[in-house]
């Protein structure tokens, strides 16, 4: 059994708003395996961005735990907290607001060599820029530009030599491609998979689109409104799914086929998206649900483990 | 087998041109971005009236610290030349005390002009300082910082001024830090709406997961994001000040004779504003022209900087 | 298939700071009464260009549509129509849905008026049939109680229903086009689905021409029977929807098709990553606009426009490697 690298314990993340109290995240529980992708699926508003924020501390949690390697997160104080920030990255979806427009392509890949005192000379900081912008596919000589300077695809490498540059050992990879063209999407993702391969990172990888989660993931989390709906690994989530929100949002993903479109089944879902402002009581998915019955509305479903690793929310399902 | 539909020039196409080619995998491709000063540049060619401001505000700075070229000593008295028209010796005339009119508007300018900066670059510093750190902060700190901010923006300026220098002896020094003591609030105020944007962007977020200081996180990726905001509003408080510190030293609170600035020669103006009415004009035009200039380049700079009010 | 509209040839620039922007370098093709056909291609390929001019709504200057350009409508050609004709043209003709339906309605009227107007500005009826009229299209586009639905503002509508009612006002007035430029990149996968499936239905029982704009080759799969592929302003190849999914010919389908990971797939499928970024539309690449990514770039790519060779009826593919001395490149 592999050990656990980040291991996430009944987490509440609640915002404040005006209309009531806006509950993101609600009672969510995983792990992820050291040298793993755990790829987070789910639309939008459904909390994926907020787990993952939350999980490295970018945000405060409202209830529950986060322990990286066994420690609190949310707890982690003066070398402890700085240890934290050189293990742990984050990569982003807009690659134009992630890079400050400001700075020097080589200021932006040194600042964190800068804060935890990675190089001692000036020299060594030069060569050390160069080669992660090497290992992310850019030129050395793209250090001394502005970022305005490069396409959406090289900004996003420029973000992942940011990253790489403190060695981290985990990365949150929140949504990185969405952003990005078909054609580029490709070579950032070989690119994570190749890093991955090298450096043996941890990636908990955030995406709306499943065909590309299930890609790069070994094992894959759907989100439902701020609830984890199933946990399994990606052949199983393909092959088995289990609760009835992923077996619709499985259906709904287009297959560049057209014979395969045609005889395609797919499950329509009933009604809309309810609002994550106060959330119908019970199980969040009752509304939608062909299967709902009483019990779905009184009680909400425990992620229980139905097979070796396959971990379903849902009350019909035995 | 495929069927050709675009007439081709069989002589042009050679057999050895359809070897692989062999590409430079190396290449760095030109950028067709455009620079904050390029936009600038060209905000300015597209508009003439700030052209012609920057123009007319530059003579006015040039001419002011260069007002040592005159011929005339601003303070010599010339009592038989007093009161004169304008002529080929003293173009815009002389005062009661026969100096020459043009020449003490330029030695005046210097005290205006250099009163009005100083007092912004302080208001800049504090704002800014004040601005970055309640916005980033934020919560309670936020909350007294801004409290403090409408303190000082309701209480009204110049009476608070002219109160602290029945105290205080009023000079150059104390004049700039009492401007700059009530300027500094729209700075702050700008800065802090700022802040709370740009500390939301993610390239803030990321330097905090890497684990940058506070301090260098406002320095090196806050402040310099809104350089464009600070100057524009620095562009407007030093037009700000340099009305107060001619509204104070008109009602005789400004600099200590014999210096002079725009504000007391206006002073000065007004008794005799029957006889000569040019006494008062002279002061008067430079203080609108630098101040409108200066209005006018705010509002271009304003236009040329945000990528929101682009067309 | 009667035509219905014909792209001959089309040039579109607009003029920047930079330089001349050439959005659309020498476009063809047609569209059948009542056939559904996909413009594909990345951003800044000119497909939303494309689709804007057959609509008339690029702005000169800074754009131009260039001379030589046609666009026959019903055998006119529509560029040279007059404002009044452009007028009675858009809507009654030919509509557009665009990406973004909240950009699109006017926040301050409700829905149903927003229809109305519409009807009312192509047809003469009272304003109460109007009414009447945008309930039925509301119906159509499958809102459930449209009686109350259009006394609405949009704000109370959520976006998979607001692009409905984008359909809906594009649909008053029976065009006989509708173009819908990416119509559901803003929206989540379920609803996605639920809009493709909306617009391939009412295609086929209102027996409309349809051309739907996307950037994703996964969805155009079972709507369209006709696919144009469109690099840095070109068509490189176009065909039928088994043509490009099972025989594409041109380097950029196929790899296309493969940058992108299929859901049925079996584990450790291999992306392919198309290296490089598309060319600079100011100063685009002499010879084949793909030629400075392609894996089979010959020197002849990047000299020469490559010319277009037909497959099997209607698939058209432009590329050097189908050139006789290519061939014998192969085999040696």
């Amino acid at each position: 059994m592999s050990e656990k690298i980040l291991e996430v314990k009944n987490l509440k993340k609640y915002f404040k708003s005006g209309k009531g109290t806006l509950k993101a995240v609600d009672d969510v529980s995983f792990f992820i395996n050291k040298g793993e992708t755990l790829g987070v699926v789910g639309e939008s508003g459904c909390g994926k961005t907020t787990t993952g924020r939350t999980c490295i501390g970018i945000l405060d949690k409202t209830e529950g735990q986060v322990l990286y390697k066994g420690k609190d997160v949310h707890s982690l104080k003066g070398a402890d907290k700085k240890a934290f920030t050189k293990e742990v990255q984050i990569i982003f979806q807009d690659p134009y607001s992630s890079l400050d427009p400001k700075m020097r392509v080589h200021d932006i890949i040194a600042e964190g060599l800068r804060a935890h005192k990675m190089c001692a000379t000036k020299e060594q900081e030069r060569a050390k820029v160069q080669e992660l912008l090497t290992t992310v596919g850019l030129n050395a000589e793209h250090a001394t530009r502005y970022v305005h300077e490069f396409s959406g695809g090289q900004r996003q490498r420029i973000g992942i030599a940011r990253a790489l540059a403190v060695e981290p050992e985990f990365i949150v990879c929140d949504e990185p491609i969405s952003a990005l063209d078909v054609s580029i999407q490709a070579q950032i993702v070989n690119l994570l998979i190749r890093l991955q391969k090298e450096k043996g990172l941890t990636y908990m990888f955030i995406a709306h689109d499943l065909s590309m989660v299930k890609h790069i993931s070994d094992r894959v989390a759907v989100m439902y409104l701020g609830t984890v709906a199933e946990i399994t690994d990606s052949n199983s989530l393909y092959r088995n799914p289990l609760h009835p929100y992923t077996q619709a949002l499985l259906s709904a993903i287009p297959i560049p086929d057209p014979e395969v479109e045609e005889k395609k089944e797919r499950i329509k879902l009933i009604g809309e998206l309810p609002s994550p402002i106060d959330p119908p009581a019970g199980c969040r998915f009752k509304g939608r649900c062909k299967y709902a019955t009483d019990i779905c509305d009184k009680e909400r479903p425990e992620l229980r483990e139905v097979e070796t690793g396959h971990y379903v929310a849902c009350h019909m399902v035995k | 087998m495929a069927k050709l539909l675009t007439p081709l020039d069989k002589a042009a196409i050679r057999a050895e041109d359809f070897a692989k080619a062999v590409k430079d995998e190396n290449k760095v491709e030109a950028s067709f971005e455009r620079t904050v000063f390029q936009q600038l540049v060209s905000s300015f060619r597209q508009n003439k009236l700030a052209i012609l401001c920057l123009i007319v505000l530059l003579t006015i700075i040039l001419s002011s610290i260069f007002a040592f070229l005159s011929p005339y000593d601003p303070d010599e008295m010339d009592v038989m030349n007093k009161m004169a028209g304008p002529s080929a010796e003293h173009w815009f005339g002389t005062d009661e005390l026969g100096r020459d009119s043009f020449t003490r508007a330029l030695y005046g300018g210097r005290v205006s002009l250099s009163v009005g900066f100083s007092a912004m670059v302080v208001s800049v510093i504090i704002g800014t300082l004040i601005g970055s750190v309640s916005g980033y902060v934020g919560g309670k700190v936020d909350a007294v910082l801004m409290r403090v901010v409408d303190i000082f923006q309701s209480v009204p300026s110049l009476l608070m001024i002219i109160v602290f220098f029945s105290f205080v002896p009023s000079n150059m020094v104390t004049l700039i830090i009492m401007l700059a003591l009530f300027s500094w609030t729209g700075v702050a105020r700008i800065v802090r709406a700022q802040t709370l944007t740009l500390k939301e962007r993610d390239f803030v977020v990321a330097a905090k997961v890497l684990g940058v200081s506070h301090a260098k996180i406002i320095m090196r990726h806050i402040v310099p994001n809104m350089a464009t905001q600070i100057i524009v509003a620095a562009s407007l408080s030093v037009a700000g000040a340099i009305l107060d510190e001619s509204a104070l030293s008109f009602l005789g609170y400004g600099v200590a004779l014999p210096k002079s600035s725009w504000g007391s020669m206006l002073q000065n103006a007004q008794q005799y504003i029957l006889y000569d009415p040019l006494l008062a004009l002279i002061p008067g035009a430079f203080i609108l022209l630098t101040v409108l200039c200066l209005n006018i380049l705010g509002d271009v700079l304003q236009h040329a900087l945000d990528p929101r009010l682009h067309k | 298939m009667e035509k219905l509209l014909q792209v001959k040839d089309l040039k579109v620039s607009f003029h920047s700071y930079a330089g001349e922007v050439q959005s659309v370098r020498g476009v063809s093709f047609d569209v059948g009464v009542g056939e559904a056909v996909a413009i594909v291609g990345e951003s800044g390929c000119g497909k939303s260009v494309t689709a804007k001019t057959i609509m008339g709504l690029i702005q000169t200057p800074p754009g131009e549509i260039k001379a030589g350009s046609e666009i026959l409508f019903e055998g006119t050609n529509i560029l040279a129509m007059t404002e009044k004709e452009w007028a009675q043209y858009r809507g009654a003709s030919c509509s557009i849905v665009f990406q973004d339906a909240l950009a699109a309605l006017n926040p301050t009227l409700t829905v149903g008026r927003q229809i109305a107007e519409k009807v009312m500005l192509h047809t003469k009826v009272s304003k109460a049939d109007a009414y009447k009229e945008a309930e039925r299209l509301l119906t159509l586009v499958g809102i459930p109680n449209p009686a109350k639905r259009v006394k609405q503002y949009p704000h109370e509508f959520s976006g998979g229903m607001r692009q409905r009612v984008m359909i809906a006002i594009a649909l008053a007035c029976q065009p006989k086009l509708l173009i819908a430029d990416e119509p559901t990149t803003a929206l989540d996968v379920t609803i996605q689905a639920d809009i493709i499936d909306l617009l391939k239905d009412l295609q086929q029982q209102l027996n409309m021409a349809v051309i739907l704009i996307t950037h994703d080759l996964g969805i155009v799969a079972d709507v369209a029977k006709k696919i144009v592929v469109m690099y840095s302003g070109k068509v490189v190849e176009k065909g039928s929807n088994t043509d490009i999914f099972y025989r594409s010919k041109h380097p950029y389908t196929q790899a296309l098709l493969r940058a992108v990971p299929r859901l049925d797939a079996d584990e450790n499928q291999e992306l392919e990553s198309i290296e490089g970024t598309p060319p600079n539309l100011i100063a685009p690449p002499v010879g084949c606009p793909f030629s400075t990514r392609c894996k089979e770039c010959m020197n002849i790519c990047q000299t020469q426009e490559p010319p277009e060779y037909e497959f099997e009826d209607g698939h058209i593919c432009r590329c050097w490697l189908y050139h006789e001395f290519a061939q014998g490149n192969k085999e040696a």
